[in-house]
């Protein structure tokens, strides 16, 4: 039987720390166990809510959207949080923000 | 009522990061039938009861999104009589050769205001829907594969001026405003559901800074029953669920909003109301915005205005 490995996961700012397995990203790992501290978006590396910087430990990685991460953003370790699993226990630090501004849409139409 | 001119949404191209992974979704999970790629690498499906050629079409890239779209009209006289409806409005066109689309005419593309690519086409070629035009059955197995909808409805799109998209498609296509969400200070509209048959929405649009940005594509399924049962589906194929099964106030559409493995979000829906261009358009104050988007939520959740690709 496939033996599944479990790593722990610490975010930063908030100190929270959660398991999770190889097989399974970051984001997903945290909100399987209904923690919190990441932003949870559209868990396909296409909207780029769940931005965190890799601090340290590995991972392993799958495509993410160029409008949210660079080539340069992802070589220096900052990720979307849905599309990287990790190899080793790791600490990272949250980049994206869900925004709060649904009843008061900055007026976009002059800029 | 005489259904003429632009006749419904009839393809989308969306991006996504990993093109087998998408193949697999589409087909397998949602259940679309692939009806063929080309030389751009181009994927295309439809659903099972639709008749033309394509609806859905899908290509690689390192970002997520939305290509462009396209509705179709009657006839090749409509779409001339747009094009020069389009152009006496103020708004450059451009035409695209047939078969750049497989199985699909000359299409005329423009820029809405709201930074998406629109386009207009009168000729997909007629594949059927598996059955025989005379004496056909009700369904065929393709109609239980995955979460097997019947037709792509209508797609959200987020971006600026939603009021000068409006106005093009009302003035010079012929659509009508169904129900929108007014802005608290009035000044206009926070969103817009436009018509352009008597389905409650074929277009829908949301203010938003960023142009040419996409909240979902929409399929249509027959029943409640088989929203809940889409529900399962995409829990046994850990499918991200952002939303429901619940209901839209606006539309009174049942509803699940779920993102593809590339954070494209789709929703899969039955009922809403139909309409007519005669009937009053119904508004909403924005402070009962939550009730209007999640009939039962009564809350909008933190994804619906920020969640995008």
């Amino acid at each position: 039987m496939e033996q599944r490995k479990h790593y722990t996961v610490v975010i930063r700012e908030t100190g929270e720390s959660y398991r999770c397995q190889d097989q399974e990203s970051l984001l997903s790992g945290m909100a399987r166990l209904g923690r919190k501290g990441i932003p949870v978006g559209c868990c396909g590396g296409g909207c780029g809510i769940c931005k965190v910087e890799m601090l340290s430990g590995d991972y392993a990685s799958r495509p993410m959207s160029r409008e949210h991460i660079s080539a340069g953003e992802e070589a220096a370790g900052v990720v979307l949080a849905c599309r990287v699993y990790p190899r080793s226990d790791v600490t990272l630090r949250v980049v994206g923000k869900m925004e709060k501004s649904v009843f008061r849409p900055r007026v976009p139409d002059a800029a | 009522m005489a259904m003429t001119g632009v006749l419904r949404p009839g393809h989308v191209v969306l991006r996504v990061l990993d093109l087998e992974e998408g193949i697999n979704f589409y087909k397998n999970v949602l259940g679309l039938v692939e009806t063929g790629r080309d030389q751009q690498g181009r994927v295309y499906f439809k659903a099972w009861d639709e008749r033309d050629h394509n609806s859905v079409l899908i290509r690689q890239a390192d970002t997520a999104g939305l290509d462009f779209f396209g509705f179709k009209v009657d006839s090749p006289a409509t779409l001339d009589k747009l094009e020069a409806d389009l152009n006496a409005y103020g708004v450059s066109t451009e035409r695209i050769p047939a078969g750049e689309m497989l199985e699909t005419g000359e299409r005329v593309r423009f820029l809405l205001p709201t930074g998406h690519v629109f386009e207009l086409y009168a000729e997909k070629t007629d594949v059927g829907n598996g059955q025989p035009y005379v004496n056909p059955e009700a369904w065929i197995p393709a109609a239980e594969h995955g979460i097997a909808p019947v037709r792509f409805d209508h797609l959200l799109c987020y971006g600026p001026d939603i009021e000068k998209a409006q106005a093009i498609l009302q003035d010079v296509l012929g659509f009508y405003l169904v129900e929108h969400i007014e802005l608290e200070d009035g000044s206009g509209d926070l969103g817009i559901w436009l018509s352009t048959s008597i389905k409650a929405h074929d277009i829908a649009f949301v203010r938003h800074p960023e142009p040419g940005k996409l909240h979902h594509v929409s399929f249509l399924l027959e029943s409640w029953e088989k929203v809940l049962r889409a529900a399962d589906l995409m829990s046994m194929n850990r499918v991200a669920i952002d939303i429901g099964p619940t209901r839209h106030g606006v539309t009174r559409g049942t509803t699940i909003y779920a993102f593809d493995p590339s954070g494209n979000r789709f929703e899969t829906f039955s009922g809403g109301y139909q309409c007519y261009p005669d009937g009053k358009p119904i508004k909403w104050s924005q402070n009962e915005v939550g009730r209007g988007i999640f009939y039962h939520d009564r809350v909008l959740n933190d994804t619906f205005l920020t969640v995008l690709t």
